[in-house]
């Protein structure tokens, strides 16, 4: 990645900078080479580490203090006067106290302006409900014209900063709190917008994640070939719209077992994304959705939380190992496909 | 420099013009926002003959001035004004609100040619016009934005997170509008929820405050220009309107926030504006 994309970070960079950290220091150095990049944020500039623009730009940076709903009508603003917008804020606030301004100013508009919400999922574990959002991604993946994005950590962050800037129009991305551990092992993997990443080969069952659940996905993979021969494929479904038909389907053909996990309630993200694509397909196959459940998630260390709502590699490992237990039925075209 | 005699009489020639066809839109339309169609008529026709940088042949022009009309229900007020700035064919507005239509009550920028901002939710529109304001300032350039709000839109929290932001960037180059006609959909805005003293709230968020009678070209030219020549803040002019201006059955009634026109009314509101004109 460093060297095609003239971006300057590595997996030593990773293991020293959060995602969020990343995002931070590859915004301010695209800002150098594109002059129509500005960035916003309401008092986040340090959380959100999109400061590290403002310090870089200071012209182009906007703190518009706690006020979200203004945070992206000045953005939209920004954008009709020909600006390309990064905007940061935690993705409870950009989703939902601002989600009729990202709807109908951005999306409706059709504005090319990029959201890069922090603080997703159950990152922020301890702040509780107020501050968890793990609703983002069914809200934005309903707004028309939204690419929504999640990476899985601050390589993919990178790759998705920069990949977003040659897709005009309104981008939602999803990273974390910034404590989040490092997947890939190396910058120079096929990133594309649209393109899931097969990040462990497998043919007993597929576990579509996305996020910092890919790195479980693929601790668990990792342990279950090891101690029991159990071939896993992983699946890092990076983009959930437009999300990855063919990878979804081939895992179905393949496979026939998928799980999806995702740090986000189990209604509306990856796992319905997924849900749609097979049912449409007319595809025979067991489906399990790994997420929180329809509830307020608990208080609670994002480790704890994550090991309670079983997205951590054990509730993985565990939902893997009752899945391969259970039959599927088999449908017409079963002889064919397998 | 001030508005000429003659440059008036042109003008409210224009306005005559505008508020026939915001009847005749609203008819074909088969019902919209013709009390505050009425009430914002002289701020548009004023910023769109007069004083805004548009070209109607370029549209997209980018040094144009920019008008964001944060009442988007105005539409069917401002729809009739970019047709008879040439941005569009009079004729488009026989379909108003017909399916498949260019033109819905709120206006879609990507739809109508002319439009600088889809608006349609109220509060919004304060805080893109900030947007565009920095834009132009980031740019360099001298265009300037416009943004016309509605009285009982100044509710919404996001007008006041709005106009702090404009205040603190210390944006001259906005000028705001409040259409100041004292009603919202379930009444005067006083009963409703009460927004005066309206001059000091702004005064108190950092603005200049000028307020005027609000159909008199003379006054609203003066305070047009006055905002453009004050440094340092934001302007605001409060604007004195009256709901539904021009149709006597109309003025001032707030069920006629929203309505439609069978013939006879379409007819008697014409012959009412008319008489206000003196045209017959």
């Amino acid at each position: 990645m460093s060297e095609e994309s003239g971006l300057t970070y590595s997996v030593y960079d990773t293991d020293h900078m959060t995602p969020a950290e990343i995002y931070g220091h590859v915004l301010a150095q695209l800002g150098e080479e594109r002059k129509d990049l500005v960035a916003l944020t309401a008092d986040l500039a340090k959380s959100t580490k999109i400061g590290k623009f403002g310090e870089k730009h200071p012209e182009r940076f906007f703190n518009v203090g706690i006020a979200e709903q203004n945070l992206f009508g000045i953005a939209a603003g920004l954008a009709l006067a020909g600006y390309v917008p990064f905007v940061s804020t935690f993705a409870v606030f950009a989703s939902l106290r601002a989600g009729e301004q990202v709807r109908t100013d951005i999306c409706y508009q059709n504005l090319d302006c990029k959201i890069i919400a922090t603080h997703s999922g159950l990152s922020f574990g301890t702040a509780g409900s107020t501050h968890h959002c793990t609703e983002d991604l069914a809200v934005m993946r309903s707004f028309a014209n939204m690419t929504v994005v999640v990476p899985a950590d601050g390589i993919e962050t990178a790759n998705a900063v920069r990949a977003s800037l040659d897709r005009p129009g309104p981008l939602y991305m999803r990273i974390g709190r910034g404590f989040e551990q490092t997947v890939y092992e190396k910058e120079n993997y096929d990133f594309e917008i649209g393109k899931a990443v097969t990040m462990h080969e497998g043919s007993d069952i597929t576990v579509i994640a996305c996020g910092p659940c890919v790195l479980q996905a693929l601790e668990a993979a990792k342990e279950l070939k090891e101690s029991q021969g159990i071939e896993v494929r992983v699946l890092n479904m990076h983009t959930i719209k437009p999300i990855d038909r063919e990878a979804i389907i081939e895992a179905v053909n393949d496979t026939r077992k998928i799980i999806t996990v995702e740090n986000h309630s189990v209604i509306g993200g990856l796992g319905s994304a997924v849900a749609e694509v097979i049912t449409e397909e007319g595809k025979s196959c067991r489906l399990k959705r790994l997420g929180i459940p329809d509830v307020f998630a608990i208080v609670g260390q994002t480790d704890d939380l994550y090991n309670l709502y079983k997205i951590d590699a054990e509730g993985i490992t565990e939902a893997v190992a009752e899945m391969l237990g259970k039959e599927v039925e088999e449908d017409d075209d079963w002889e064919d496909e397998l | 420099m001030a508005l000429s005699e003659k440059e008036i009489g042109t003008l409210n020639e224009i306005a005559w013009k505008i508020r026939r066809s915001v009847v005749q839109t609203t008819q074909w339309a088969g019902g919209g926002h013709i009390g505050g169609g009425l009430s914002q008529v002289e701020i548009l026709v004023a910023l769109y003959f007069h004083y805004m940088k548009v070209d109607p042949e370029n549209p997209q022009w980018e040094d144009r001035d920019r008008m964001v009309l944060s009442k988007g229900h105005g539409g069917v007020g401002l729809a009739p004004v970019l047709a008879e700035k040439g941005f569009f064919s009079s004729e488009l507005l026989k379909t108003f609100n017909h399916t498949g239509s260019l033109f819905g009550m709120h206006l879609d920028r990507l739809k109508v040619k002319g439009l600088d901002a889809s608006t349609g939710s109220l509060g919004h529109g304060l805080p893109i016009a900030v947007g565009l304001a920095l834009g132009a300032r980031l740019k360099n350039k001298d265009w300037r934005t416009y943004c016309i709000m509605g009285d009982g839109e100044l509710a919404e929290g996001s007008i006041w997170e709005g106009a702090m932001a404009a205040a603190h960037y210390k944006l001259n180059n906005l000028t705001g509008f409040v259409d100041r006609n004292m009603h919202c959909i379930d009444g005067c805005t006083e009963d409703v929820m009460s927004l005066e003293p309206i001059g000091e709230k702004w005064t108190a968020f950092g603005w200049n405050v000028l307020e005027c009678d609000g159909h008199d070209f003379k006054a609203l030219g003066e305070k047009i220009e006055k905002a453009q020549q004050l440094d340092d803040k934001p302007t605001v002019i409060i604007c004195h309107t009256v709901k539904g201006k021009g149709v006597d059955y109309m003025e001032d009634k707030p069920e006629w926030h929203y309505g439609g026109l069978d013939t006879s009314m379409a007819e008697d509101a014409l012959k009412s504006i008319d008489r206000m004109y003196n045209k017959i």
